[in-house]
Formats: C-alpha cells, structure tokens, sequence
C-alpha cells in the first residue's frame, strides 16, 4: 500500500490527498492541468516537501512532518519526466547505468530488450527521436531497480506517432517486471490503454478513486468529462469472429453481444470496452430493418440533463455493466424515458475500434 | 611542484627558445610571466568555482554586495589593488604579517605576491565566465541525477560540473590571459625585481624608461599581442563548443 496523507500549498491551490493506492499495476492519476496531478508525483518523489502529513510507501517512512523527509536519493522511486531528461554527455548506455548501484546484466538485458533500445546503446542523447529518448529515459529509471515508478506525462510531449510507438513498451512493462506505477495523464485514451486503477484529482482534491471501469463510469467523473466526450467501459470476453465480414463478437458478463470492427486476437483475458456516449441511442422496442449491429438490454438506472438543458444524460444498467447514452431531451420526452424503464441500447459497430479496446491485467 | 617545473624548464627550455630568436632577458620574462599567470588561475580556480555556484544557485541575504565586492578588481584603478594589497598582504600588513610568524610564507617583493596580485585582478573575470556556464546547466538534469539515487555531491561532480566545464576552461583562459597583462597592482605590491618579479609588462616598462631600448620594447610588445591573441582565440573556440553542448541539453 502506498499510503498519503499530506497538504501542500501551491500559489492558488491546496493540494489535500488523503488517500491509499495498491501497489500493483498501473494507477492512473488523472486531472485537468492545474489540478494538482504533477505536485502530487513530486511530493512522493522528494522533489518537493508538504507542508504537513506524512507519506508511506509499504512499510517504509519516506516522509513525516518536522520528523522524516528522505531526498529523493533515498526514496528508491523511479521517475520519467515528462521531457526524457537525459544527460547530454553521457552515452545511452551511460544514461542507463547512471543510476545502477549493482551490476546486473541480467535485467540489463532484459530492459534494454523489453524497450528495444539495443542499437542505440553507443549513441548520444542529440542523436536519438522523442521517443527513442523517452525509452532511454523509462530504462534508466527502470535500472535502479526502483519500488516504485512515478510517470509524469510520459507521452505528452510526443507527436502522435511516436505515442502509438511508445505505448506498447509501456503496456508489456506492467506486465513483465511486477512494478507498481503511478502514471500521470490527463489523455483518457492513455488510461484506458494502461491503467488498472485510477484516481482523479480535481483542485487539488482526490474525488474519486478505485477500479478503472468503477471510476470511469462513475457520476464523479461525469462533470470532469466534456459532454461531447463521456463514454463507459464494459468488460468482455472475445468470443468469435464473423465468417464473412471482419468483425469479431465479444461476450459480455450479462450475456450481451456485442460486434466489434476488425478481427481482434483471441485471448483468455479480460477486455475493456470505450464506448463514447454520443455512439449510444435507444429504443423502446426492437426494431426492424436497422444497420446498428449491436442491440444490448438493459434497465435505465438515472437521468441526468445537463446544464445548459441541450442534452440528457441516461445511465443504463447492462448486468454488472454501466453504460452511458448521450440523447436529446425531445427524444427523452416523447419516449418517456424514466428510472426503471426496460429499453434497449443501439451501438453502432463502426464507432468501436482498436483504441477502444485493451486488455484487463 | 609547478614552480619547481618552471624553474626547472626554463634552464631546459631557455636553449629551445633561444632559438626562436628570443634573448635570455625575454626568456626570463616570458617564463616568469607564465608561472605567475599559470599558479594565480589554478590557485584561485577552486574558490572561482565557489564564489560563480554561489552567485549562480544559491539566493541568501547580502548577495548584492557580494557580487559587487567580488568585481570590485575590475573597476578600481589596479595601483588601489597593489596599495591595499601592500598595507595588508606586506611583511608588515596585518594578514601578511601574521602569515609571516605561523607559517614562513612572504608575499612581499618575491613572485608569489605577483600571482596573488595577478590572481585577485582577474578574479572576476574567471567568476563571470564559469557562474554564466553554471547558469546555463539545467537544473531537471540535477532533479533527474536525484532521482536516480545520485546524492548531491555526486550530482555536482557527475552532472554539474562537467557540463560547466567549458565555461570552467574558458573562464581559466581569459583570468590567464588578464593576469599576463597585470601591471599596475604588481609594481605595486611587488616592485619591478628582475627575475623575481620583472613580468613581460615590467619588463616593457623598463625598457620604455631606458632611452634607445624602443626596439627591445617592441619585440616584448609583439609577444604580448601574440599571447593574448591565443588565448582569446582558445577561449571563443571553446565558449562555442559549450554552446553546441548545452543545445543538445534535453
């Protein structure tokens, strides 16, 4: 358990987390900018200090008010920054083993390898891409063997293809060495490609936190999302691919169908589903002569038009599942969409694609 | 050590130079000229390193001043250095005297006041160049070295000063370059003592006393601009190089 209990004044904010994280896989901190997200992974690196509280990182101290404050050389946490911060006079290899206190070409080895950087070691920082530093920089936090690993904003400052190119290596890491990582973002597509766990921060506060899928769905997320980009996640298992067109059908807990574009792998695990709310419409029966593949039934759970009145909000229960629908009030009216009406849900297949799917760790 | 060199050398060195068509007489002064100028940079060069950390990390009451005394040399007039330098550094001064009884050591009339005087005088031009360099590294590199479980210590060496060490060579350069040039402060302090004292712009002093010795005078003059011309060179050369390094800093 990462346990942190601190205040720290920032010029207009408060940053007040109480709160505890699980130390395994990937937690997501998520916020708009400004909301606190990289004060947070500075005061638990020990490149800033709180004004008060204490910080635990499983059993070990690392800090408590007037008592304890390691510097961050003592922390034993790994950092990549946003920029790759390499050192310019030190070869690729000697970046790596900067921080490297006991040879280990073992995990040498295997990290260089897991990042694919094994033709860049004799190079110099000046001559690598964006993201040729970013996994220089991800490798030689790696190589100190470190409890835990903070990422501010990894891939933020890359262009997009260099972001499609890096974030495989982050997802296989995860996986292969047994490291919690706290990753900051405010990219939901990032998230949903990585995170287990996640916590939102708004104004220097935790609003809420827990399961990716239970804090996605959740009503505390809803006003931090902008309308047009609210979406859920539901669980499914790969089922099957069409015989004839290329789509593959996913099961869902309930029983559910639902037809994905493009033949995705079988695979045993667990996937997650984005499903925007703008894709969703409903009906009241089912109906006939409709392109939409998928028809899911469900239960609407709440109603929530938005402020300004354009839009309502349905929540629909899908089993265990949650799945949100973006409609107009007209429509909300004349089909007299209330609390407990049986409906179901028509998702366009077209709309779910491979960023929208990821597998569950 | 590193007069012992010198003084060593110049028996050595005397009959290579001699060749290049140079007289003892310039012989001596040259050779002098470069053990003065050569101890007053690496003596002062590891409190230069200080002071220019200091001026460029570190925030702390007084600093104005600090900054303002430390420049202080390159804006008196430099018979002010060679006086103050007198009435506190001299066998009788209230430092030089209390040097003198615990530990032997004389400023007094013998070359090592001329490097102290040389070393003061170009001070600040040595701070300026290696604080600017210091300025110049970033400081999330030192974040990241942290990170990385580096101490601070450890950091400055293996970071900080080593992307500062252009500015470092470059600052030595010109504080040798000023301190070749010194006069007024070491006649000051020091007098004008052939073979002790007599640097080539006292020695050139002489010799524009001496009526008929224009010719003599000329010829120092000449390896003066000659030197200094180097130096100059060697210092641009290498303040370009630490700004090709510190552009690929990311």
């Amino acid at each position: 358990m990462l346990s942190i209990n601190i205040e720290k004044r920032l010029g207009q904010l408060q940053l007040k987390v109480d709160t505890q994280l699980p130390l395994q896989g990937i937690t997501a901190v998520f916020g708009r900018s400004g909301a606190g997200k990289t004060s947070l992974v500075n005061l638990l690196g020990g490149l800033s200090t709180p004004d008060k509280g204490e910080i635990r990182l499983g059993d070990k101290l690392l800090y408590q008010q007037g008592k304890v404050n390691l510097p961050p050389e003592k922390r034993n946490i790994g950092y990549v920054f946003q920029e790759a911060r390499l050192f310019p006079h030190y070869s690729v290899k000697g970046n790596l083993n900067y921080g490297v206190r006991q040879d280990n070409p073992v995990l040498f080895n295997k990290v260089v390898q897991l990042l694919g950087i094994e033709k860049l070691l004799s190079r110099y920082p000046i001559t690598l891409s964006g993201g040729e530093k970013q996994r220089v920089a991800i490798g030689r936090a790696l190589l100190t063997s470190p409890d835990m690993l903070l990422m501010d904003e990894p891939l933020a400052s890359l262009d997009l293809p260099r972001k499609r190119e890096l974030l495989p290596y982050l997802q296989t890491l995860s996986q292969e060495l047994a490291l919690p990582i706290m990753y900051v973002s405010h990219s939901l597509d990032e998230i949903l490609q990585l995170a287990d766990y996640m916590l939102v921060l708004h104004q220097g506060n935790v609003i809420a936190q827990g399961a990716l899928s239970e804090v996605w769905n959740s009503e505390q997320m809803r006003p931090w999302v902008p309308m047009q980009e609210l979406s859920s996640l539901l669980s499914a298992k790969v089922a099957d691919r069409h015989p004839d067109y290329p789509m593959t059908r996913l099961v869902m807990d309930d029983g559910n169908h639902l037809w994905v574009s493009g033949h995705l792998a079988a695979t045993e695990k667990k996937l997650k589903v984005r499903i925007q709310a703008n894709h969703v419409s409903v009906c009241t029966e089912i109906p006939r002569g409709s392109s939409i593949r998928n028809l899911l039934k469900g239960e609407i759970k709440e109603v929530y038009t938005s402020d300004n009145g354009e839009q309502v909000q349905l929540k629909i229960a899908l089993g265990r599942d949650e799945l949100w629908a973006n409609i107009t009030p007209w429509a909300c009216h004349e089909l007299q969409l209330t609390q407990g009406k049986a409906i179901y849900a028509q998702i366009k297949g077209v709309t779910m694609t491979q960023m929208d799917i990821a597998e569950s760790h | 050590m590193l007069s012992d060199f010198f003084l060593d050398s110049s028996v050595l060195s005397g009959s290579v130079l001699n060749r290049f068509l140079l007289s003892d007489y310039e012989i001596a002064a040259l050779l002098l000229s470069l053990k003065v100028s050569s101890i007053a940079v690496i003596a002062s060069l590891p409190l230069g390193i200080l002071c220019a950390w200091l001026l460029a990390r570190v925030e702390f009451p007084g600093k104005a001043i600090f900054d303002s005394i430390l420049h202080l040399p390159l804006v008196l007039p430099p018979v002010v250095v060679g006086y103050l330098l007198l009435i506190s550094m001299g066998r009788k001064g209230f430092i030089g005297q209390w040097l003198f009884d615990w530990f032997g050591i004389s400023f007094s009339f013998s070359w090592r006041g001329a490097a102290l005087a040389s070393a003061i005088v170009s001070f600040p031009l040595m701070v300026r160049a290696i604080r600017q360099s210091f300025e110049t590294v970033d400081i999330r590199l030192e974040q990241a070295a942290r990170t990385l479980g580096s101490s601070r210590w450890r950091v400055f060496l293996t970071i900080t000063l080593p992307l500062t060490s252009p500015g470092i060579v470059s600052g030595m350069i010109i504080a040798f370059a000023r301190s070749l040039g010194e006069f007024g402060s070491t006649i000051t302090f020091v007098s004008n003592i052939p073979g002790e004292t007599r640097t080539i712009p006292l020695a050139m002093y002489s010799f524009i006393e001496t009526p008929g010795a224009e010719y003599e005078a000329m010829r120092l003059c000449i390896i003066s601009i000659i030197i200094a011309l180097a130096s100059l060179l060697a210092s641009q050369w290498l303040t370009q190089k630490a700004l090709q390094r510190t552009a690929s800093a990311c």
